[in-house]
């Protein structure tokens, strides 16, 4: 209990000190450690203790005076929009924000909740949430302290609040623990529109125009969700009589699925504007104006993924149901989708949020179809993903502080100019596609869970989604390796704390190959028996992951054995071929006239098929009108 | 049992370089008579390799020499793989591998022509793809098991079940044997306009690794063919030796017949394909079964 108490409460007490640590130094960066460093332990710690004692367990069931504070709480969140919305005239916000806060504080204070019921629980999926949100999270605040250095000797434009930025990362970070171990739903509710706001001011960070103009259009749909929410806490309460969320399942899976249909389709719409699913995902790519720690931590590695979270924790009542169909319906789509739109894009940041919009699309359907085995598939796509792709957003953000340039092209011969940062990220672009990483590891457990499923139309977004998947991640892959003559190496500007942030996840990256079989076994198989109330087979199969690490060695050992070979031989170097006109190295070439002209080597962005303009509109629209009369067919049949 | 793996995948390393060489060596034998010439003896893809490894190898850098080698190794291992009887979907992940080293291999030189050929290496790739996923997963539903060595250990043969999987995967088979019309990152014909597209900057012994590789990957591509023929019955053996060679013959037949296209319309044709054929197929297979 104590542990889960620090947890929640250490992250917020961390940032009101943060808050009034106003001079940047040795004093702040060093207090941003200890606390980061203090978080992962307690997360160890709770993960052993969890592992060792082997069940689940539940604390508060009488918490009259909290529950009182988490409504005083809830009123200070609508203080704040109010605040916002008024001071930019965004009314639409305002209204958002009393259309749910109100109802809900009406049940508290008249007496209609529920009482008597468990308010915080810890489970495996708990533990692993906090495992990705501990760690992956704690590393990332490391990392901020360096780059938001930089980001300040580059940005000098932009008001240096970096007191108020780093109280907001751990005031996430305890918002997130706090979603992760509450049970009760109004806990879970108070929490995520936490969250919510934490990701608004995390967006409005450098006060530019469009800043401010995307924070506004990440509150105002997140807030859309906390409404869906907040009437599935209605509706539980008043109609159900449950207000957690453990109930609510059971409940569920007792008197069949009808009866919950209403409660579960409004969660997993919340859940869906959330995780930026379709037609939602335009918050998340807007989002990627604030500074990258912002972007790895927020919009991929962790907030997102409390919409998959929840969609996972109901997976059981989804599976079979309407609202099933429509959470794999919008997650398939979306996965095909956005990894279509992440073709034409030549910004490394925009590339990322598709391609994390994309996966989170993956992740939905899986949770979605509610077999064991699709979300075995979605827990751990859920972890590998937060750990390649805090990765790749780190090393872009680190790239974008060394060379001025976040675009893809401009990091062609990185692999010459910054071999450390090409090769972390050359792993984690491995880590994201290809065998034996975790991702694709994850996604074939996906595809195998689908066809068990019959579901034909997820199969072929998926197969159909891998290959544009492979395109949009091969080309950037090709521009990092590029090895151009005559470029110098530029300086290593990047900070010690960021190095240790990428270091140790790129060791993660290559490590959660080996170690999947041990986290599935110990972390995820005992939390599926726990909610599918079955025992189950590998879904990967021993010998095929002896395959696997055999393909892991043979790429370690590769570059020796090569080297070995090679090593001695008459092999000549020379200047690439241009058809014999160049001009003495590979990047200068003599034109028609006679005259040297310089070479330029562009990726391929094909905007005349994928483009934004080609296929977002019409994709947002299919989406939204799926949207739409599912939950009307959903929520009127089951009314 | 562990003998017997060790003996197909040894049956394989030796056994394939040949089989595939002499498949090259037909097919330009078949071609040039389609083109009315006399064409090369049947042996000459072995002259042109030994040849290969004897020269001095020119590079334009010291990465290639790392890149080139994992296309190899990654090739082999993916036949093995399969060969061994292993798991049809990772033998399939293992081969995205191997071709994404031959990418970057490419890319790694840094020079416009290959280049050129490493983006349409790409589109290519994304073209095949999505068939080939969608044809082990047919094979899975038919035989309730992604492993090779379950597969062929049916009664009947997959092909009954899966005829439109089966013509598109030898119509995405044009695109990965890098034939015309689909030969867009590579074409043999030293007057065009992609010089030798992805292997531009490739000599010597690293060439012929490419070329080596090449032969191990038809051999095992046409082992795939294979599996929608084999079953349990003996004579499933030379009826699948048989539709193996009469696809690479159609597909030698199609090269020399179809001018090359645009990569748009390889990838729209490829995927529609894939849709309507696959696609179809799966569907009925779901709904059936």
């Amino acid at each position: 209990m104590t542990v889960v108490a620090f947890l929640i409460l250490f992250p917020f007490f961390a940032a009101i000190v943060l808050s009034q640590m106003k001079k940047p130094g040795r004093v702040r960066d060093g207090f941003v450690y200890s606390c980061s460093a203090l978080i992962i332990a307690a997360v160890v710690y709770l993960t052993a203790d969890v592992l060792t004692a082997g069940r689940s367990r539940s604390y508060l069931t009488d918490t009259r005076s909290l529950d009182q504070a988490i409504l005083a709480g809830e009123f200070l969140l609508m203080a704040l929009v109010f605040y916002y919305g008024f001071r930019f005239r965004k009314y639409y916000v305002v209204l958002l924000s009393a259309a749910q806060t109100l109802p809900v504080a009406w049940m508290e204070l008249s007496g209609r909740g529920v009482e008597g019921q468990v308010h915080l629980s810890v489970d495996n999926l708990t533990v692993t949430m906090c495992l990705v949100v501990g760690l992956v999270g704690s590393l990332i605040c490391i990392y901020a302290v360096g780059y938001l250095k930089d980001y300040h000797a580059h940005h000098k434009e932009y008001r240096d609040r970096s007191p108020f930025f780093f109280s907001m990362l751990f005031v996430f970070l305890g918002a997130m623990f706090g979603l992760v171990f509450s049970a009760s739903l109004t806990w879970m509710y108070f929490f995520w529109e936490i969250t919510s706001i934490c990701s608004f001011l995390l967006i409005g960070y450098n006060e530019s125009k469009i800043a401010v103009r995307n924070s506004f259009r990440a509150l105002w749909m997140n807030l859309l969700g906390g409404l869906g929410f907040a009437l599935a806490i209605l509706y539980c309460t008043l109609v159900l009589g449950v207000a957690n969320i453990q109930d609510l399942v059971n409940l569920g899976m007792a008197a069949g699925g009808k009866a919950v249909l209403v409660p579960v389709t409004l969660l997993a719409f919340a859940a869906l504007t959330k995780s930026a699913q379709m037609p939602f995902c335009g918050w998340l790519l807007g989002a990627m104006v604030a500074p990258t720690p912002t972007s790895a931590l927020l919009h991929s590695a962790t907030m997102v993924k409390a919409g998959v979270y929840l969609l996972i924790r109901i997976s059981p009542l989804l599976y079979g149901s309407l609202s099933g169909i429509l959470v794999t319906s919008i997650g398939g789509f979306t996965f095909f989708a956005a990894s279509l739109l992440a073709v034409s894009q030549s910004d490394g940041k925009k590339v990322l949020a598709y391609s994390t919009v994309s996966n989170l699309g993956l992740i939905t359907a899986c949770a979605g179809v509610g077999l064991y085995e699709a979300v075995w598939a979605a827990i751990l796509l859920l972890m590998f993903h937060a750990v390649s792709k805090s990765l790749m957003f780190l090393s872009v953000g680190a790239v974008e502080n060394s060379i001025g340039s976040r675009n893809i092209e401009d990091m062609h011969g990185l692999i010459v100019r910054l071999p450390k940062l090409a090769f972390v990220m050359t792993v984690g672009i491995f880590g994201m596609f290809l065998a034996p990483f975790g991702m694709l590891i994850a996604k074939w457990a996906a595809l195998k869970a689908f066809v068990d499923s019959r579901s034909v139309l997820l199969i072929l977004f998926l197969v159909f989604g891998s290959g544009s998947t492979l395109l949009y991640w091969g080309k950037w892959l090709g521009k990092l390796v590029a090895v151009t003559h005559q470029s110098e190496r530029l300086p290593d500007t990047v900070h010690k704390g960021e190095w240790t942030a990428i270091g140790t996840l790129t060791a993660l990256v290559i490590l959660l190959c080996v170690l999947f079989p041990a986290l599935s076994a110990g972390l995820v198989q005992p939390q599926l028996v726990l909610m599918f109330h079955t025992r189950l087979t590998a879904i990967i199969s021993d010998a095929d992951v002896k395959v696997m690490i055999m393909m892991l060695c043979m790429i370690v050992i590769l570059p020796l054995v090569m080297r070995l070979l090679t090593s001695g031989s008459r092999s000549k170097v020379v200047p690439a071929y241009m058809a014999g006109v160049n001009e003495g190295d590979d990047r200068h070439f003599v034109d028609s006239r006679g005259r040297p002209k310089s070479m330029y080597l562009a990726n391929w962005y094909m905007e005349d098929r994928f483009g934004e303009n080609k296929i977002l509109k019409p994709s947002l629209v299919v989406s939204a009108a799926g949207l739409t009369v599912l939950m009307i067919v959903a929520i009127g049949g089951a009314l | 049992m562990v003998w017997q793996t060790v003996l197909r995948i040894l049956l394989f390393l030796i056994c394939a370089p040949f089989a595939g060489g002499l498949l090259d060596g037909l097919d330009r034998k078949a071609s040039a008579r389609m083109q009315g010439r006399q064409g090369p003896p049947v042996l000459q893809p072995f002259y042109d390799v030994w040849k290969l490894f004897h020269k001095q190898t020119i590079v334009v850098n010291r990465l290639q020499d790392f890149l080139v080698g994992g296309y190899f190794a990654f090739s082999v291992f993916t036949g093995c793989l399969f060969f061994a009887g292993g798991d049809l979907l990772l033998s399939f992940f293992a081969l995205t591998l191997a071709e994404v080293f031959l990418f970057m291999a490419a890319c790694s030189a840094n020079s416009p022509y290959s280049s050129m050929g490493a983006q349409r290496e790409l589109i290519q790739i994304m073209s095949y793809e999505p068939m080939l996923l969608l044809a082990a997963i047919g094979l899975y539903m038919v035989s309730g098991s992604f492993f090779v060595d379950d597969m062929v250990g049916r009664g009947a043969s997959a092909i009954a079940l899966l005829p439109g999987v089966f013509f598109g995967v030898v119509f995405v088979f044009v695109i990965k044997f890098r034939k015309s019309p689909f030969d867009i990152s590579s074409s043999h014909h030293a007057h065009q306009e992609m010089v030798k597209g992805l292997t531009t900057e490739l000599s010597g012994s690293e060439l012929g690794l490419v070329e080596l590789a090449g032969w191990y990957e038809d051999v095992l591509l046409l082992g795939f063919l294979a599996l929608f023929v084999l079953n349990r019955g003996v004579w499933s053996i030379p009826a699948a030796v048989l539709t193996c060679l009469a696809c690479y013959f159609l597909i030698v037949l199609v090269d020399n017949v179809f001018p090359r296209v645009r990569w748009d319309k390889m990838l729209g044709w490829a995927w529609a394909v894939t849709l309507i054929f696959g696609g179809a197929n799966v569907l009925i297979l779901a709904l059936v079964r």
